[in-house]
């Protein structure tokens, strides 16, 4: 019992959820209790996208050092761009928005693994340089205009029951998914013996080269769908839909207990994470700061969780 | 005080009384006694996990002992670490490489010494180690400027122990060697032993950590056994020999003598009608030979360290995983990695998941593993090849070096590969453990699996059914079992080419 309980405690992703509902607190005690429920509600919703592009990046870190997906940003603003083209504002067309925008999102992914193996680019560069390619494809063929999605779309991204956001549940059966996929497949297993000692894995007849291909289409194809899911929650679809998810995305993954050197992943501090960023920034919204005060907090507390709670796994 | 006791306490470079250190729930020390005087060569065995490398380890200040009592020169020292272990002269070739794979091997030779500064301190550290290497190892052929990541294992072994001996400011009196010739082929071994007998005819002192008994016999000056953390029997060599340390160290007593056994004929008879699994041309071939293994045989690959052997292993492991078509491989395979923290080991894995790797595609109900399937295949290995801990679930770096090496095993000889690569897998092992993988190996290629091994050991060779020796990257001879010998292996080992 005792045991057991200490292995809770030593968890690190139990220090983002602590952190989250201080942060929360924090805010409610700020407005007088007012506004706390729609606060929750609110934040949960949100933090859900940034569960789903948290789970894209967190298989891209955890196939080892160096490994990271720059382009997911410029991912989401294509794909929701595609999805709401294709959709064109007819909810028949939704499902086949989705699977335009999850294609979108998977070819990138394939050409961000394409740049790194056959031209032997490091991920930092192919996936940044990869990122600018994407963008003009973007402008090129959005001409920026903002599509609006169908109504039937925006209200499944959007509705609430009894204060909880229907599709924060989804993706919480979602987590539970990637979860399942990350230690119980051959995949997920795959994935952590390559970020642990990629040559070890080789070795143990894994097909590394199949694994990775398949972690930057995976990670791409999570991307592509959170854009469009994203144009859904906001009412129309934007290239820059995706730029705050850059940090945040990178962000989540290390304060949920991921190993930013590979080989260990987290799925539950994803959500503890994608929490906390959410809520400093409501907390930082009723509080009435500027714009550029909320950018400083947000990267300073970024930078000091990462410091005292990551410390000692960045340095393994 | 009467004058011999001073004497006694004065020629003691160092005393260890009462260490005891502990792992969590694993008692590695329960208090233990050593002292190491000067002009000695004291060897320290004992099985795997019985404490020699965490002893080790205390001595040279690298690990703190919960509870110990250190003396130099029969002074009780207060604090005891790195610092005070340096000053006094203490250094260590660890069984873990310790050397930077990155830099050159003058720079790793630097990193030991904090004299060598200024203008050309690169030419300096690479003059240093060259003429300690040429001094311990006359034929060494290493170039100071060489990426020790390039070289071979046996060749990283060589620097590791060379550059403990240099000297610039600290002074050098006590060498602890653990496992110094896992990669070692016997030439340069022997080399090494001849160096430690003039180092300590010298005044210097060193302890010797080895598997090997003959080494241990034919170089120490007193023994001590460990067993379970503690020293169970200690005196000087000449009153050992290989059966009462055997016994001593409490493993393998129901084993005959080693490698007397030779495989029943009716099985070696058979194995020739078997089918060829393996069929591979060494890269550096350019006769026409090549290396056979038929379903069921146990192939040696011979010859002095990083000749190819490796080389050809891998060769073979990728034709098998359908990565390269050069030679024919008609197996499954798996391959047991000697290099264990680069080829082998995930270290953020328990031991069972370790085990498991090479077994995902049996854990499978429907789309997920099976955890269950998972334990019960550690369970079974741990009981079959008796890995030494609490639980499986426990991290594979809560092992000693020689039961990570068992899980090594277990992940191989678990999965359904029917073509097992061995490189030099020894490393390490305790004398228990490799009695009993020898055994099992038997065993399963009884069962027709096929074993390719590469291996240092010659007394290893007489497992097998077959053995090509390599020089240079290519066989130079194949010896039938009854025809494998030492003197037939290094006398093809070093034959000029014709």
């Amino acid at each position: 019992m005792i045991a057991s309980m200490r292995r809770v405690i030593a968890q690190p992703w139990l220090y983002s959820f602590v952190g989250a509902a201080l942060v929360w607190i924090a805010a409610v005690t700020y407005t007088g209790g007012y506004g706390a429920g729609g606060m929750l509600s609110a934040g949960i919703a949100l933090a859900a996208f940034s569960v789903i592009v948290g789970t894209a990046q967190m298989f891209v870190i955890t196939l080892g050092p160096g490994n990271v997906d720059l382009s997911l940003p410029a991912n989401m603003g294509l794909a929701s761009a595609v999805a709401m083209k294709v959709m064109g504002g007819c909810d028949a067309l939704v499902l086949v928005g989705l699977v335009a925008a999850i294609a979108s999102g998977t070819t990138i992914g394939i050409a961000n693994y394409l740049l790194i193996r056959l031209l032997r680019i490091p991920p930092i560069i192919a996936t940044l340089s990869a990122s600018f390619v994407v963008q003009s494809i973007g402008i090129s063929y959005g001409r920026g205009l903002q599509v609006k999605p169908p109504p039937g779309f925006a209200t499944a991204t959007t509705v609430q029951i009894a204060g909880v956001s229907v599709m924060a549940v989804v993706v919480v059966v979602f987590s539970v998914g990637i979860g399942l996929l990350l230690h119980r497949t051959t995949f997920g297993r795959s994935v952590a013996a390559i970020g642990q000692n990629a040559r070890a894995a080789r070795l143990a007849n894994i097909p590394v080269e199949r694994i990775r291909a398949l972690t930057y289409a995976l990670g791409g194809a999570l991307g592509g769908l959170c854009g469009a899911l994203l144009a859904g929650y906001f009412q129309g679809s934007s290239l820059d839909i995706g730029n705050e998810y850059l940090l945040t995305s990178i962000a989540v993954v290390v304060i949920g207990g991921t190993s930013v050197a590979g080989g260990r992943a987290n799925v539950t501090g994803l959500w503890g994470a994608s929490l906390f960023l959410v809520m400093l920034l409501t907390m930082l919204n009723t509080y009435g700061v500027s714009a550029g005060v909320r950018l400083l907090v947000t990267g300073l507390v970024i930078i000091a969780v990462i410091v005292t709670a990551g410390g000692p796994r960045i340095a393994r | 005080m009467r004058p011999e006791r001073v004497m006694s306490q004065h020629s003691v470079v160092i005393e260890l009384t009462g260490t005891e250190k502990s792992f969590g729930a694993v008692r590695a020390l329960a208090g233990v006694d050593l002292a190491v005087a000067m002009h000695e060569c004291v060897g320290l065995i004992g099985h795997n996990g019985a404490g020699k490398s965490t002893l080790m380890h205390v001595l040279a200040g690298t690990l703190t002992p919960d509870k110990a009592t250190v003396a130099v020169k029969g002074e009780t020292l207060k604090r005891y670490g790195l610092v005070a272990a340096h000053r006094l002269g203490i250094r260590c070739v660890f069984q873990e490489l310790s050397l930077c794979p990155n830099l050159t091997v003058a720079e790793n030779a630097r990193i030991l010494h904090p004299a060598l500064r200024g203008f050309g301190w690169r030419r300096r550290a690479g003059e240093l180690i060259i003429s300690k290497l040429d001094e311990i190892f006359p034929d060494h052929r290493i170039a100071a400027d060489a990426i020790v990541g390039d070289l071979p294992i046996g060749k990283r072994q060589m620097i590791e122990i060379a550059r403990a001996f240099t000297v610039t400011t600290a002074p050098v009196n006590l060498v602890i060697l653990d496992e110094p010739t896992s990669s070692l082929d016997g030439h340069t071994a022997s080399q090494l032993f001849a160096f430690l007998r003039r180092s300590v005819k010298a005044g210097m002192s060193c302890i010797l950590i080895s598997h090997m008994l003959r080494e241990i016999l034919s170089t120490t000056d007193r023994v001590v056994v460990m067993r379970d953390g503690r020293v169970v029997t200690a005196g000087p060599t000449s009153s050992f020999d290989r059966n009462k340390l055997v016994v001593a160290m409490g493993g393998a007593e129901h084993h005959g003598t080693q490698a007397d056994t030779p495989a029943p004929l009716a099985a070696a008879a058979a194995a020739s009608e078997a089918p060829i699994t393996v069929r591979m041309k060494p890269k550096g071939q350019h006769d026409g030979r090549e290396l056979l293994a038929r379903a069921g045989e146990i192939v040696g690959l011979a010859g002095l360290a990083g000749h190819g052997q490796t080389d050809l292993l891998l060769a073979v492991f990728d034709a098998g995983s359908g990565r390269a078509k050069k030679g024919a491989v008609a197996d499954r395979i798996a391959l047991v990695a000697g290099d264990r923290q680069t080829d082998g080991v995930f270290p953020l894995w328990s031991i069972a998941e370790n085990i498991g790797v090479r077994s995902l595609a049996r854990f499978r109900k429907g789309v997920l593993l099976s955890v269950e399937a998972e334990d019960a295949l550690a369970a079974r290995w741990k009981e079959r090849i008796k890995i030494r801990t609490p639980d499986m679930r426990n991290p594979i770096l809560s092992l000693s070096g020689g039961n990570q090496q068992k899980a090594l095993f277990a992940r191989a000889l678990g999965s359904d590969a029917t073509t097992v690569l061995m490189d030099d897998p020894m490393r390490g092992v305790d004398i228990g453990t490799k009695l009993d993988v020898y055994d099992l190996i038997q065993e399963e290629a009884q069962g027709g699996r096929t074993f390719l091994w590469y291996t240092t050991e010659m007394d290893e060779l007489r497992h097998c059914d077959r053995v090509y020796v390599f020089r240079n990257g290519s066989i130079v001879a194949e010896l039938a079992r009854h025809e494998v010998s030492e003197e037939r292996v290094i006398a093809a080992s070093f034959a000029e080419a014709a």
